[in-house]
């Protein structure tokens, strides 16, 4: 899990993301641009055990699995959903 | 993240964009998000072997992985409904023209591994239900369930193509 910091606190915020994966790029590129600090994982890079935990993990918050899925304190989002996203964190 | 030869990359671009126009489909025309994908799909053949799609997570073994190989069992789906495939890789021509923007899409991918299509034990189970088109103008017969945007042999448009067999009827 890497951090980023930012100006804006929203608590525990985690993208699960693809290094491979142009949304997951553009939703890191979004949570930047709001200032939002937040941590992300690359699961494809991830060892498979780690993988299984995530998508496991994705699954239940969200049903299924996909990639990016962000997950904050008031719920989730998968996929690079602009608006979700921003109402999500309250940004 | 491994960052990919450039030149290898724009090899691979170029490779993706004749192939795409010479059967009747298109690259996504925002270059710069294009070029992100195709890295990722270099990434992905140089870490599975195969072009496993860079959107989603691959099992990293080729049959679990085989309706995701790019482009993958589900573009031309995606392509008609939303008017481009999972990844954005591929658009239709609205997008191509700037009529439509690509947008995340749903995910078609059965969520359960024994629901994908290269799980269907039986023949008939695996072909059971699928509609074949017939294009008026040359005749090209395609087994799916709506035509495609242009085609592939001939270049006419979807329009011009009528039902050849539908199951059931």
């Amino acid at each position: 899990m890497t951090h980023v910091d930012g100006p804006v606190d929203r608590g525990d915020v985690t993208l699960y993301a693809l290094s491979t994966c142009v949304w997951c790029k553009k939703t890191r590129a979004l949570l930047e641009e709001l200032g939002v600090a937040y941590d992300y994982e690359y699961v494809d890079l991830a060892a498979p055990a780690r993988q299984d935990e995530v998508e496991a993990e994705i699954v239940a918050l969200a049903g299924r699995a996909g990639y990016p899925t962000l997950v904050a304190k008031d719920g989730c989002v998968v996929g690079y959903r602009p608006d979700e996203i921003r109402k999500l964190l309250n940004v | 993240m491994a960052e990919q030869n450039p030149k290898e990359v724009d090899a691979l671009y170029e490779k993706l964009a004749r192939e795409a126009e010479a059967g009747g489909y298109h690259l996504n025309p925002d270059r710069e998000f294009t070029r992100a994908l195709v890295e990722g799909l270099l990434t992905n053949i140089k870490r599975y072997g195969y072009r496993a799609c860079p959107c989603r997570r691959a099992a990293g073994n080729r049959e679990e992985d085989l309706d995701v190989i790019c482009p993958c069992d589900y573009r031309d789906a995606d392509l008609g409904e939303y008017d481009a495939c999972y990844c954005g890789l591929y658009v239709s021509g609205d997008i191509l023209a700037g009529k439509k923007e690509a947008h995340a899409i749903p995910e078609r991918r059965p969520a359960k591994k024994e629901d994908r299509p290269q799980y269907k034990k039986k023949a008939e189970e695996a072909g059971a239900g699928i509609k074949v088109w017939r294009c008026r103008v040359c005749g090209y017969l395609a087994a799916r369930d709506a035509p495609p945007e242009v085609c592939p042999i001939c270049k006419a448009s979807k329009d011009r193509f009528e039902p050849f067999a539908f199951p059931g009827s």
